[in-house]
């Protein structure tokens, strides 16, 4: 090898470089907030435009104790990660348990929803345009709250295990975004289902 | 480099081990250049394949009343020359080279996930492959083979199950999907990789514009790709559960799918072409032998262009019927984009200005790049206009002007890559001889083919036509369009036997064989598996020359 491999002129490192799991993650919201706006612009594009029954106002009933069980998770999720940074490793447990247990409140509450509409309204994805766009908007993010349950539990059962401590805690904040974001989304389709669409 | 090191590297090369334990390792490889080659080639086979389906639409419109095909394998065809190019040439030959160079250019050893970035390509492998796969599976083993038809845009209604029976378009829809969750995994780690792993020294203001474009690229891939993931959602969900996305019987709307395609689409033409100036931003002040001419505002005529990029897709539809404010918009933002993409132009003219040009293959190519990008900008100003668009649309003009854009640009900036990173990646020089062949060989079959298009265009000759009658003026035309092609054809074939030849018999390259500035060229050429042996410290934006010229670095100037 020639001099040119010598090592370069220092210079005094820079700033230090953002973590790579934060900005990954943002990346991945971003990409994430893209497919759902789609989905969005179709819900809007096609409120009142079905052909047949039933409408959103004939069937949709406002969720409100499960939304406020999915929005009070994000705050449950931040005071864990918090605890989890002091190292206060079973109150961290705790509220984290209780995250999951709110996110499957939310999930059991659209399940009811949706056998509701299917087996006493006869709506289903197939039946006209708003159960077409209504089953998909509300499922993309159902699918989202399934899998950040699915990774939140991965984690409590680690923790239960005794291998979630304050060295985690960065990798948990990167979690943590992602379940921040599936709330957030839900504030839009709350908005744009419950309250425009009808 | 200690001699240690690379007696290591050499070592886990190929050689005395069995051809099985090779394969293994590129299959299970996570190194960002193992992985990086790997998207080239793949994008290299589907080119041939791609290009191959070219080659068949030509000889199918050579003559006016030709029958080489049928007009349903003729729309096979050109659905997947397009999806092909797009997806499976574009896409992957794109972030091949930025997988290679870009912790090469900022002083990292691998990829921020090195396992997504794994995952990533071998999604885009298997959507490349479930495209194919349809020529097969598309009507189950009823079919004497079935490939989507619905052309590269896929317009609603031909997608629904009334026009599409069979597997043919789900197998395009999966297949995107699927390749489209690869390239999003890959933009992510891309963006992570420059912002989180530069080596110190590295500002973003003095990153190799490569790493600046490639960087808006990804971001655009974030917002522009998954549009289409959406739409594909949806389209599945009208195929397999009944949905009415796209189904105008049930008050369903075929120019939504429009909309939400190009949305997709327009910027992707960008992200497309944006490498391609990555590579000219590179080459071009190397072989002027000056640094890039206003570097900020190359990055600042990035970003918007990228902004703009996002608000122009509409120019593909208006002949659908928007109303004059929709059409007034749209022309305006399109207008507006030629703006950045002129400075751009200006600042490479500027930066050959007054250099000590070397007329080399690679700069052959920018140069060629330069001269058919102005032209395809201008052909896209003129179809950017509305009223002048209403006439055109659908005609063989616009093939012309897109073929402008990817064939006469983005390919002459990917083959000028090729030029000048073959012997970073394989430690020899790729034949100057062949090159210059390849190159003027390819140019005037370019030229023949693509600056003749535009007249059939012109005289009312409609895309898409799987033949046409004698007598209009457009035979001759057409056969001279052909005979470009097949020379674009030989070009590339010289290409592929340069590539081939020089594999095993070009010279050697050694660490830095054109005098170059960024931090790729400082290590040994093909780069060991840890890229640096300690992680280089920069001062500028040439971290070379300020190495070779200790007496006037530029970092005393920045």
């Amino acid at each position: 090898m020639s001099a040119i491999t010598t090592p370069l002129p220092e210079i005094p490192g820079s700033s230090a470089l953002p973590y790579k799991g934060r900005v990954g993650m943002a990346c991945l919201i971003i990409a994430e907030s893209a497919i759902f706006t789609i989905f969005v612009v179709a819900y809007l594009y096609y409120i009142g435009k079905s052909l047949t029954g039933p409408t959103p106002r004939e069937v949709l009933e406002t969720p409100i104790f499960f939304t406020v069980c999915l929005l009070s998770s994000s705050l449950t999720i931040h005071l864990a990660s918090k605890l989890l940074d002091r190292g206060k490793r079973g109150a961290f447990l705790a509220l984290w348990f209780l995250t999951i247990v709110l996110g499957a409140l939310f999930m059991y509450g659209t399940a009811r929803e949706w056998h509701r509409l299917i087996y006493e309204h006869g709506l289903t994805i197939s039946t006209n345009l708003f159960g077409t766009t209504y089953y998909s908007l509300v499922g993309l993010h159902a699918a989202h709250v399934t899998v950040g349950l699915l990774m939140l539990t991965i984690v409590l059962l680690f923790g239960l295990e005794g291998r979630v401590g304050r060295e985690q805690s960065a990798r948990i904040d990167v979690l943590s975004m992602y379940w921040h974001f599936v709330d957030a989304v839900w504030v839009v389709v709350f908005t744009v289902v419950y309250v425009l669409g009808r | 480099m200690s001699s240690d090191a690379m007696a290591i590297h050499q070592g886990t090369d190929v050689g005395s081990r069995p051809w099985v334990e090779t394969l293994h390792g590129w299959v299970t490889t996570v190194d960002h250049k193992r992985l990086g080659i790997l998207y080239i080639l793949y994008a290299l086979l589907f080119l041939a394949v791609a290009g191959s389906e070219a080659m068949i639409i030509r000889i199918q419109l050579m003559y006016p009343h030709n029958s080489f095909v049928s007009p349903q394998v003729f729309n096979r065809i050109f659905t997947m020359h397009g999806t092909t190019m797009v997806f499976f040439v574009g896409i992957p030959v794109l972030f091949g080279l930025a997988n290679y160079l870009v912790p090469l250019m900022i002083g990292a050893r691998d990829m921020a996930f090195p396992r997504l970035n794994a995952f990533s390509f071998w999604l885009t492998a298997l959507g490349g492959f479930l495209l194919y796969f349809s020529f097969l599976g598309g009507s189950g083993l009823y079919g004497a083979g079935n490939a989507p038809d619905v052309g590269w845009w896929a317009y609603a209604p031909l997608t629904s199950r009334a026009f599409s029976p069979g597997h043919s378009s789900d197998y395009w829809t999966i297949s995107l999907l699927v390749a489209g969750f690869g390239s999003i995994g890959t933009a992510i780690n891309i963006i992570a990789t420059i912002l989180c792993m530069r080596c110190p020294g590295m500002k973003l203001s003095r990153m190799p514009l490569l790493v600046w474009l490639n960087l808006v690229v990804s971001g655009m891939v974030l917002i522009a790709i998954t549009p289409l993931s959406a739409a594909q959602i949806m389209l599945c969900v009208d195929r397999y559960l009944g949905g009415h996305f796209f189904d105008t019987q049930a008050g369903g709307s075929a120019a939504l799918w429009m909309h939400f395609f190009w949305i997709f689409g327009h910027p992707e033409v960008y992200i497309l072409i944006l490498p391609a100036f990555a590579v000219l931003s590179e080459v071009i002040p190397v072989f002027s032998r000056k640094p890039m001419f206003g570097y900020p505002v190359m990055v600042g005529a990035t970003i918007a262009i990228g902004f703009i990029s996002m608000s122009v897709w509409a120019h593909h539809m208006f002949s659908i019927g928007m109303s004059s404010y929709g059409n007034a918009f749209f022309v305006l933002t399109t207008m507006a984009i030629a703006v950045p993409t002129g400075i751009k132009i200006f600042n490479w003219l500027g930066t050959m200005w007054g250099g000590r040009i070397i007329f080399k293959t690679p700069m052959l190519f920018c140069i060629g790049f330069l001269f058919n990008f102005l032209i395809a900008g201008l052909t896209g100003i003129m179809l950017g206009s509305a009223a002048f668009n209403w006439q055109l649309t659908g005609s063989y003009f616009v093939v012309a002007h897109f073929h402008y854009t990817l064939s006469g640009s983005f390919l002459f900036g990917i083959f000028a890559a090729f030029y000048y990173w073959h012997p970073k990646i394989t430690g020899r020089m790729l034949g100057e001889r062949l090159g210059k062949l390849h190159f003027w060989l390819f140019f005037i079959g370019f030229h023949v083919c693509f600056d003749l298009m535009h007249i059939p265009g012109l005289l009312g000759m409609a895309r898409r036509i799987y033949t046409y009658e004698p007598g209009r003026g457009w035979d001759t035309l057409n056969l001279l369009i052909s005979i470009g092609a097949f020379i674009q054809g030989i070009a590339t074939l010289i290409f592929v036997a340069n590539l081939i030849i020089s594999y095993f018999k070009g010279a050697k390259a050694g660490n830095d064989p054109w005098d170059a500035w960024t931090l790729e060229w400082s290590v040994s050429s093909p780069p060991p598996a840890y890229n640096f042996a300690s992680i280089p410290t920069v001062a500028s934006r040439r971290p070379l020359w300020d190495l070779k010229h200790p007496e006037d670095p530029d970092s005393r100037y920045e």
